[in-house]
């Protein structure tokens, strides 16, 4: 549905988008995460022809959007990072000036009006002053206006930004029920979000795709990385010594508390997390060592986030060059 | 373009610019009609039209300044540019909307020389070839709004900008006497313009070899003229100055010469300045 090859995008020396590609296919909905100012917002920008690019192509449905900007822009419905309003006119009056810009005349145009501000649950307030709507209402009236025309591929800049908690619930549910007629492109840098409501994710970071995967994938990848933190009363010495003659621990820190306890983080090699909590506890008490306190933790899309979007290496670094390259992603949508 | 257009007229007469304009619009040309025709019993109205061009200098620029600027202003650019639209039939279907709003008050003041001319004897010919030209000289000074207008997000700063470009214009004539005739005179004169469209084109294309090589070879072909043959020169700033009046021209009009060179001098404005407002737009997509 949608193919962008090799975008760049450079403001004078900086390079916002660097050398950008992936391919995105029809009917499904499509996180864009990354950090600020990791070129989320030029890219989008630049997928619906309000930028220019430095290089590379980008086509929407076989359509070249540098070439054939009318055809192409037919198909994407667009709702920038700020809802770009008219603060005088009303919703309604709003809604026809776009619907006719996009080509929808008498009927039709009424038709789709009307179904649209059903779907965004606008109704009982089309005939206010959009200055005068509260932020959610305005994101509404921002979906609203990207719906018109039927396009087949909705991308939403950040659309849950400054949205209350009830709000933001509502404005996901919207998405994913869009999600099933459409394709959903939306950005984002909350990650529970993109996990509640995609099906996809990209990764971006410093203009360029680290990831490009599932969200239960991507933290799969990182299962390696799994943790388990726990206070004991012991000296490090004791505890180095139960730990090495455990299986499955790889690697450990020891850090001696003043009050004579001791704090250590381990790094467990496969998932049996629960099975090495269990053994631990019970190889404490076999020596009569007090254990406080002990927690497992599980990698989540946030620590996959951040590692990649900061570039450290994961363990099991093969795989992260491989999502590096796009490869994974890639045989990841070739086989939806 | 329709589309453009009808939601443009439809939030000029939401604001008060557009009655502002016609307000004002109607009360010069009365202020006119009274002080020429009635007090002073003159059967000419043009006369009344040509007192009105000053007037004109200050409220079309309050017309357009916000015509492009409040759209960069409160980022509603984004939607006109992901909006299957051409850039120029945007912003012609945003320069229809004004000539629209321009033609309204237009059509109201085409009816005082009839109403004139129900108390005595009135040029009606002249009046109204008049009152043809004062609306294209309008539309012209709208051109230029609508470039000034594109080129920043503070409306009052289009305003600011476009009133003294407009000042300047119709006092350009008078001004003429004033400078240089000589030679040389023209020739600094010639060089400062290029460097300064040399500038113009830097900020719009943000190419600093296109604006040098502009400036330079500009400067440098000025030069070798003026070396070849210096009597070129002669007197040679003040005739651009008054050639590139809007309002000059406007005067042959008011004497009663129907000027067709005018006419077509006024439309290259107007696609002049359109075609730059275009650019100017185009412009955003590429910084």
């Amino acid at each position: 549905m949608i193919k962008v090859e090799h975008l760049t995008k450079c403001y004078g020396n900086f390079m916002a988008v660097n050398d950008l590609s992936f391919e995105i296919d029809e009917g499904h909905v499509y996180g864009f995460l990354g950090p600020n100012g990791a070129g989320k917002s030029t890219t989008m920008n630049i997928m619906t022809g309000c930028l220019s690019a430095t290089a590379g192509n980008i086509t929407i449905g076989g359509h070249d959007i540098f070439e054939e900007p009318e055809t192409a822009k037919k198909l994407i419905g667009y709702l920038p990072e700020q809802p770009p309003l008219y603060m005088n006119e009303t919703p309604l009056e709003y809604l026809q000036f776009v619907g006719e810009a996009k080509g929808l005349k008498g009927a039709e145009l009424r038709r789709q009006i009307d179904e649209v501000i059903q779907q965004v649950g606008i109704v009982h307030v089309k005939n206010r002053l959009i200055s005068a709507l509260s932020k959610g209402y305005k994101q509404r009236v921002g979906i609203a206006q990207a719906l018109l025309g039927n396009p087949k591929v909705i991308i939403l800049d950040e659309p849950t930004v400054g949205l209350d908690p009830i709000q933001i619930i509502e404005i996901r549910d919207l998405i994913k029920k869009l999600g099933e007629t459409h394709t959903v492109i939306f950005s984002s840098h909350i990650l529970s979000e993109v996990q509640a409501i995609c099906e996809q994710v990209l990764i971006i970071s410093k203009g360029k795709l680290v990831a490009f995967d599932t969200p239960e994938n991507l933290e799969t990848l990182l299962t390696q990385s799994n943790g388990i933190h726990f206070m004991a009363q012991a000296s490090s010495e004791e505890v180095t010594e139960i730990l090495k003659s455990m299986k499955h621990i790889t690697d450990w820190d020891c850090a001696d508390q003043e009050d004579g306890s001791v704090a250590v983080h381990i790094k467990t090699a496969a998932g049996a997390t629960r099975e090495i909590c269990c053994e631990l506890f019970f190889a404490f008490a076999a020596r009569q060592l007090a254990i406080f306190e002990m927690t497992s933790k599980k990698a989540n899309l946030e620590d996959v986030f951040i590692e990649l979007t900061e570039g450290n290496v994961i363990p099991g670094s093969d795989k992260q060059a491989d999502i590096a390259k796009g490869n994974i992603g890639e045989s990841e949508v070739h086989e939806n | 373009m329709i589309a453009v257009l009808k939601h443009e007229l439809r939030n000029y007469f939401h604001s008060l610019t557009a009655y502002l304009f016609c307000a004002f619009l109607l009360v010069f040309v009365g202020i006119g009609a009274m002080l020429y025709n009635i007090q002073s019993a003159v059967a000419n109205f043009e006369l009344v039209l040509s007192f009105v061009c000053i007037g004109m200098v200050v409220i079309v620029p309050v017309l357009t300044m916000r015509v492009i600027s409040e759209e960069k202003k409160q980022k509603t650019d984004q939607l006109l540019y992901a909006l299957p639209l051409k850039t120029s039939q945007i912003i012609i279907g945003k320069y229809l909307a004004l000539l629209i709003i321009f033609l309204i008050p237009m059509c109201i003041i085409s009816t005082y020389p009839l109403i004139f001319a129900q108390f005595g004897e009135v040029y009606l010919l002249t009046s109204y070839g008049s009152l043809l030209a004062f609306f294209i000289m309008g539309s012209a000074m709208i051109a230029i709004g609508t470039f000034i207008s594109s080129l920043t997000e503070n409306q009052g700063f289009a305003a600011g900008i476009a009133i003294p470009v407009l000042l300047f214009n119709y006092y350009s004539v008078t001004l003429a006497e004033y400078v240089s005739s000589t030679a040389f005179g023209s020739l600094v004169a010639l060089c400062v313009v290029w460097i300064i469209l040399a500038f113009l084109v830097n900020t719009l294309t943000k190419n600093d070899n296109l604006a040098f090589g502009i400036g330079i070879a500009g400067v440098m072909i000025t030069a070798i003229v003026y070396r070849l043959d210096s009597t070129l020169f002669e007197g040679l700033l003040p005739k651009i100055m008054s050639q590139l009046s809007l309002f000059d021209r406007f005067y042959d009009f008011v004497d009663g010469v129907f000027d067709i060179t005018s006419i077509v001098f006024y439309v290259t404005v107007i696609i002049f300045f359109l075609f730059l407002s275009v650019q100017s737009l185009e412009k955003r997509r590429y910084n």
